[in-house]
């Protein structure tokens, strides 16, 4: 029992390390240093031993002093075997293996003869392998994006693993693809079509959904319980299966090619969420606010502008948030109904470079990221809102 | 009193809603139904234009003889496929001239030419040569001749409002080979994708339920494949693939992991030999239903993590009182709070992914065995340029939805009952 807790333990925390520094090794291989080997069976082993160490220390150690004794023996470990590396790569091995041995610093032989001991082990770095697993897989493409495009092609060409960003060569050098991307391929335009075009879909669209989320919450009518299903079920209706019938319709109107089409298509489409996120938070209002405005003397108008806008501005705010990401993110409309550059959307328009005469990948990597990197920051920033906006909406997708 | 309050309240709700009905029916609705009209017809991408009755005008001086002119029009049909009926013609000229030679169809009166050319078939072409006198010895000036524009009008059917139909696209599409396989393709993305979406999400919600240092940033950090637009990623996605140049296959090839490069995203089978079996996989398809599931777990996760937080802290103290381990408190506590969770995630991720179109078109293409249902409505529809093919595949997308609805619905309302 005892035995195989142990060889649990130090199995699966040398596996960790080994993980973490693959990890390392491999941003640093794109930084353009040679490194061409993950050296798994020496620094496996190693790993175990030491790991065995801390278990034989334990507390009789100050636990500072252990940590960093052994992170200081895993890095020069490291530092033999591997040859010709740079003196910041030992140092991120020796602060990994420091991060590392932190984390497991307070197992000792008490703790594994404890009941279900390799179980709780297990989930314990089942966790800590998830959290750098899964930020490293998620911000990978985010990070080649961003540092693609401050690479030219002739030097990708060279050498396609190095990555690594010029400070020397001044800004407007290192910027260069973004000075292109705007200058040459007119991005600042379709940039100023997306955000017209978005915060137009989020204004039309509150002023369509207020109402009518309104009167679905509140008023009784002939046919409200039929409207409040078949919005879901409208909701779940795709875009493909509208995009033939209005390409036609809109092609015979000579909608197509225009701002006014697309906000049409993307207020209708997103009608159905908004109004079915609203009425769920109105229905959340105490109706007694209502009562007393209409003792007031308000009529319908007054009770919605001065009692419930008011009150519902968080929900009025996740509805607008999640109809701007979607209809900033929206393709497959803007593909179908803009074929001429000037009325491109952003998205559009870096289809258009991807398809087009073989475009430089920088100037496709900045357009990525002009495209992108709005939409995070409003994110980040709002992440509140967003997040219960696309929890209640996240039907679609 | 209150029976005229009620009608108040009606005609408010009404007017209340009836913009978005209107704007919703109209873009959403309608659509959808035209949809059936346009797949029981034979329509094709060229026939979307209006045909037209368009003319040429060239104005020709005749040899020796300056006080006359000869101006020629060259009528045609715009159209390849359809007959414009009544076309009517109408041309100005300046003060000082008048014809010579009138074609019977047409009358001049007071500077004003007007023809009844009557009806065009297709592609029908002709020459009307009209020759012009002039009457007070001055010379006719050329340039404002040309100045003035000849107007035409006619009557055309719109091939999308005629009453011909016809079973051929449905025919096709059922009879066509291929439809097997493109079921049976659209199939295997959307389980896959589907269930690989919502075993990493329990996976990443199990693990961010825990408490730890940057917790939050970490939420943030998941959800950003599922906020970023798509055309981004998946052009990002396509350079760290790329066989000569992408990231990936570099890597690989640098340590040693593979030998030569592989084409993840061009090539559609692969052999794959585990314990003396060869297995073929569908490679390319694999790739995307992997980028599918990296792009929409942060929604399961999302969902899930929001379930996980509610489970109450007792049941988990019980649990350890008991001496239950980590795996049992999972398969037996957690499991089964988040289950009703997981079946309505499934069923909607299940319905979207089956509708899937930008994914798999901006990454593939649909070429490499990748052409699901909606990637095949925009190839017939767009590459091939047949409408009605398109619709009928977009029919057949639209009865599976509805069958998903209804299971759907089902659900939820079992479980309402259940609540």
């Amino acid at each position: 029992m005892k035995i195989k807790n142990i060889l649990t333990y130090c199995f699966i925390s040398s596996l960790f390390l080994f993980t973490l520094i693959c990890i390392w090794k491999i941003l640093v291989t794109l930084q353009g240093i040679e490194l061409t080997n993950f050296n798994f069976n020496k620094l496996f082993i190693f790993g175990i031993i030491l790991c065995a160490i801390n278990l034989l220390i334990g507390k009789k150690l100050n636990l500072n002093i252990k940590i960093i004794l052994l992170a200081l023996l895993f890095s020069i470990f490291d530092y033999f075997i591997s040859i010709n590396l740079p003196i910041w790569y030992s140092l991120g091995i020796f602060l990994i293996s420091l991060f590392f041995f932190n984390n497991i610093k307070n197992y000792d032989k008490n703790f594994l003869s404890k009941n279900h001991s390799s179980q709780n082990l297990f989930f314990n770095f089942l966790t800590l392998f998830g959290i750098t697993l899964f930020s490293f897989v998620i911000l990978f493409p985010f990070y080649m994006m961003l540092v693609t495009s401050f690479k030219t092609q002739a030097l990708l060409l060279l050498n396609p693993l190095d990555f690594s960003i010029n400070f020397v060569q001044g800004l407007p050098e290192l910027f260069k693809s973004y000075f292109v991307v705007f200058k040459d391929y007119n991005f600042g335009r379709y940039m100023l079509t997306s955000t017209i075009v978005s915060l137009g879909t989020v204004i039309i669209t509150l002023i369509f959904a207020i109402p009518a989320a309104y009167a679905v919450a509140r008023l009784n009518f002939f046919g409200k319980n039929f409207l409040s299903t078949s919005i879901l079920i409208i909701y779940l209706f795709p875009a493909i299966v509208l995009v033939i019938p209005l390409y036609t319709i809109f092609s015979q109107l000579g909608l197509r090619n225009s701002i006014e089409g697309l906000l049409i298509v993307y207020t209708a489409t997103t009608l159905p969420v908004a109004i079915y996120m609203l009425q769920g938070y109105f229905k959340s209002i105490p109706k007694e606010l209502e009562e007393a405005g209409i003792i007031d003397g308000q009529n319908w108008l007054g009770i919605i502008f001065k009692i419930i806008l008011p009150l519902s501005l968080p929900a009025i705010s996740s509805v607008a948030l999640y109809v701007f990401m979607i209809a900033w993110n929206e393709f497959l409309f803007s593909l179908m109904f803009l074929d001429r550059p000037n009325t491109f959307t952003l998205s559009r328009a870096i289809q258009f470079l991807n398809v087009g005469a073989e475009t430089p990948r920088q100037y496709l990597m900045a357009g990525s990221v002009v495209v992108t990197l709005p939409i995070l920051i409003i994110f980040v920033y709002f992440e509140k809102y967003l997040v219960s906006g696309l929890t209640a909406g996240s039907v679609k997708g | 009193m209150s029976s005229k309050l009620a009608k108040i309240e009606k005609r408010t709700a009404y007017l209340l809603i009836l913009p978005s009905v209107l704007l919703v029916f109209s873009i959403i609705l309608f659509p959808i139904f035209s949809n059936i009209w346009i797949s029981f017809k034979n329509v094709e991408l060229k026939d979307l234009r209006i045909p037209e009755p368009r003319a040429k005008k060239l104005v020709k001086s005749i040899k020796d003889n300056p006080n006359q002119i000869k101006i020629i029009y060259k009528l045609r049909n715009s159209s390849l496929t359809q007959e414009i009926t009544n076309v009517k013609f109408k041309d100005r000229y300046p003060d000082n001239i008048e014809p010579t030679n009138l074609d019977k169809r047409c009358e001049f009166k007071q500077k004003l030419l007007q023809c009844e050319l009557g009806n065009w078939p297709k592609k029908y072409r002709e020459n009307l040569e009209i020759v012009f006198q002039n009457t007070n010895n001055q010379e006719i000036s050329k340039k404002e001749l040309k100045s003035y524009k000849p107007k035409l009008s006619g009557k055309s059917q719109n091939i999308l409002l005629t009453y011909e139909f016809t079973l051929n696209n449905f025919k096709k599409v059922i009879k066509d080979k291929a439809f097997i396989d493109l079921l049976s393709t659209t199939f295997y993305y959307t389980f896959f994708g589907t269930i690989g979406a919502i075993v990493f999400g329990i996976l990443a919600a199990q693990m961010v339920n825990q408490k730890f240092f940057g917790r939050t940033f970490m939420r943030s950090v998941l959800l950003f494949p599922y906020v970023a637009p798509v055309v981004a990623l998946a052009y990002t996605w396509e350079l760290l693939l790329d066989p000569t140049s992408g990231t990936l296959n570099n890597l690989l090839i640098n340590y040693q992991i593979i030998d030569g490069p592989i084409n993840l995203l061009g090539q559609k089978y692969v052999t794959l030999n585990i314990l003396g079996f060869d297995f073929k996989l569908r490679l390319a398809l694999t790739t995307v239903i992997i980028f599918e599931i990296w792009r929409y777990f942060p929604l399961a996760f999302l969902f899930i993590l929001a379930r996980l937080q509610a489970v109450p802290k007792e049941l988990y103290e019980a649990a350890d009182v008991d001496g239950a381990n980590p795996i049992q408190k999972f398969l037996n506590i957690t499991l089964p709070q988040i289950l009703a969770v997981i079946s309505i995630l499934f069923m909607i991720r299940f319905i979207w992914n089956f509708n899937k179109f930008e994914d798999i078109f901006l990454l593939t293409g649909g070429a490499s065995g990748t052409r699901t249902l909606p990637i095949n409505v925009y190839q017939q529809g767009f590459s091939i340029g047949d409408i009605g093919m398109g619709s009928a595949v977009s029919i057949v997308i639209v009865v599976f939805l509805l069958i998903f609805m209804f299971i759907y619905f089902k659900l939820l309302g079992k479980r309402a009952d259940e609540n």
